[in-house]
């Protein structure tokens, strides 16, 4: 007998992936990765269930004890629930008898739940607590005396937190939180959401035509911003003396790309030059209010997009917040779930600022419909070029932290950590 | 039939003609100068959440949304076809009007794909008078959470 040990480093059960990546590393990717089955496969349990750690929802969602939401890591669907205690806690939203979903609402309020296939019940916090007829009808049929309820129930997740935001991971050997998105990454989390109380605004689930990774490309990718998006162009609303920059943690997974006005250069003769320049040449909008936003950070930055490994993005664009999840569905399907965000400190008139400039975001947005699309653009282009790869030069091999965002340094920083997290 | 009833329909029945037909930029015309238009889905509706896919408190910024369509955004060539149920007229006064209408939107993309796109219902505040009939209020409220791919010309 021969034993085949096909993924050294992964835990046992790990499914068989027969793939070598292309010698160069991070700046090729082969197109199989947004095409392959078996691919899409191994993805669910090494990255999604794998130690990374995947944003549920955000703790306002879940303001009293008993309310849950439903949402899914990857492909697994999972119940997020408030305990009496006050604990968040996270388990499967799956029988543990035959298998059935737990909780049907996206949403709600529930004192214990009770599958509907058998009533076999759970407590909120996924332990399995009743068996319908357990015991029989009339001493006759019933469960065997054996039987042990604590031997059986949902997968639990552990749960933490960070400025709100609820993360959840499969994985015992995951680091905690914090130290999975390190000092960096938290600090840039909370400088949006620490000391205020968020309050959804709307969600919106966009469908997209492709593989979810060709997505997280997209949100990593500060090259394409000013290339792709032309609206704040062609309304000669780019600003010149902006300074910016590019945050990558150490793992590739994580990033943050910045920018913020330099009022160091405001009256320069070539920015006031440029602006007359821009505001010849260029459209103008009829309603300038679109963008008549509110000093909300005292730093300056107006765009803040950061990601967390594997398909979380916390944004602020002006004073547009939102936390976007990407979740797979098929190959080539992605669910893209936006969650729109303001605050119980707002003022009205701040309320209604964000609302008008939310028409720069989501499956509308001024500069976001073209991200909508493009990943389809790459799933239909790459169709039967499963051999061939994508080139990722720009700025060179790097995964590093830099000031210049003409680069592709975040986007290789995702395939570092997907690497990793893949085996591949 | 009343004459408010034949007015919204008429007026509805023309909105949708001109999406359908590509003449976008005759779209905000339908509008009031100080109007509201708003894209959202039934369970936002539901719960009172307030933000819109697409959210314009002024006719001027229709007419943006209309420039950046055929200016700036990028997007495959495709087009909609409105199919418009009855209007429910909701409640009626001298010159403005609350109206609800079902909607079901087809659309057509460059390969002659076609797909539900969307279905749901106008809920309208319609001013009737002189100058009119315009929207003063166009809640475009959509069935599903879902938006497939993006959402580019109006609903």
């Amino acid at each position: 007998m021969t034993t085949t040990v096909a993924n050294p480093g992964l835990p046992d059960g790990t499914a068989e992936l027969n793939r070598t990546w292309p010698s160069e590393g991070v700046t090729r990717v082969p197109y199989w990765v947004f095409e392959a089955p078996d691919v899409h496969v191994a993805e669910q349990q090494r990255v999604f269930e794998g130690p990374s750690w995947n944003y549920l929802c955000l703790e306002a969602e879940l303001p009293n004890a008993g309310d849950f939401r439903t949402t899914f890591v990857g492909k697994l669907p999972v119940i997020v629930v408030r305990d009496r205690s006050g604990e968040i806690n996270a388990f499967e939203n799956r029988c543990a008898h035959r298998g059935a979903l737990i909780a049907l609402d996206n949403s709600g309020s529930a004192k214990s739940f009770s599958c509907v296939y058998h009533a076999w019940s759970y407590d909120l916090k996924g332990n399995l607590t009743g068996i319908a007829f357990k015991n029989g009808v009339r001493g006759e049929g019933g469960m065997p005396a054996s039987f042990c309820m604590a031997d059986h129930g949902p997968r639990k997740l552990r749960v933490d937190t960070v400025g709100g935001l609820v993360f959840a991971t499969l994985a015992a050997e995951a680091p905690p939180l914090r130290e999975y998105l390190g000092d960096e990454i938290v600090a840039r989390i909370e400088r949006v959401l620490a000391g205020r109380t968020p309050v959804v605004l709307g969600r919106f689930t966009q469908s997209l035509p492709n593989n979810w990774k060709l997505y997280v490309e997209n949100v990593k990718d500060s090259y394409h911003a000013s290339i792709l998006h032309t609206f704040f162009t062609t309304f000669g609303l780019n600003r010149l003396g902006m300074r910016g920059g590019l945050i990558i943690d150490k793992s590739g997974g994580h990033h943050v790309s910045f920018s913020a006005i330099d009022r160091s250069v405001e009256n320069t003769a070539e920015y006031k030059a440029e602006k007359l320049r821009s505001e010849k040449e260029s459209y103008r909008l009829a309603d300038p209010t679109l963008l008549q936003g509110f000093e909300e950070f005292p730093d300056g930055v107006t765009l803040q997009i950061l990601s967390v490994f594997p398909g979380f993005v916390l944004q602020q664009i002006q004073n547009v917040i939102a936390v976007r999840q990407i979740l797979p569905r098929e190959v080539d399907r992605t669910d893209l779930n936006w969650t729109y965000l303001g605050f119980a400190e707002d003022t009205p008139q701040q309320r209604a600022i964000r609302n008008k400039q939310s028409n720069l975001v989501g499956p509308a947005g001024y500069v976001s419909m073209e991200d909508g699309c493009v990943g389809g653009f790459v799933q239909r282009g790459i169709a039967g070029a499963a051999g061939e790869r994508a080139v990722l030069e720009m700025g060179g091999a790097s995964t590093e932290s830099q000031e210049s965002r003409t680069t592709e340094a975040s986007v290789r920083g995702f395939w570092k950590a997907y690497r990793t997290a893949m085996g591949l | 039939m009343s004459d408010t009833f034949a007015q919204v329909a008429a007026l509805n029945a023309r909105y949708a003609r001109c999406i359908d037909d590509g003449a976008l930029g005759d779209w905000p015309a339908f509008f009031a100068e100080d109007c509201l238009y708003k894209v959202t889905t039934a369970e936002n509706y539901k719960d009172g959440l307030e933000a819109g896919l697409i959210y314009a408190d002024s006719r001027a910024m229709l007419v943006d949304r209309v420039s950046a369509l055929s200016e700036a955004n990028i997007y495959e060539r495709h087009a909609y076809r409105h199919i418009l149920g009855a209007p429910f007229i909701v409640e009626e006064g001298d010159d403005v009007a609350r109206a609800e209408t079902s909607f079901l939107v087809v659309r057509i993309m460059r390969d002659g794909t076609t797909d539900v796109f969307a279905s749901g219902r106008y809920v309208d505040v319609v001013r009737l008078g002189a100058g009119g009939p315009l929207f003063a209020e166009r809640v475009v409220v959509c069935d599903s959470s879902r938006i497939d791919t993006l959402l580019a010309l109006p609903l």
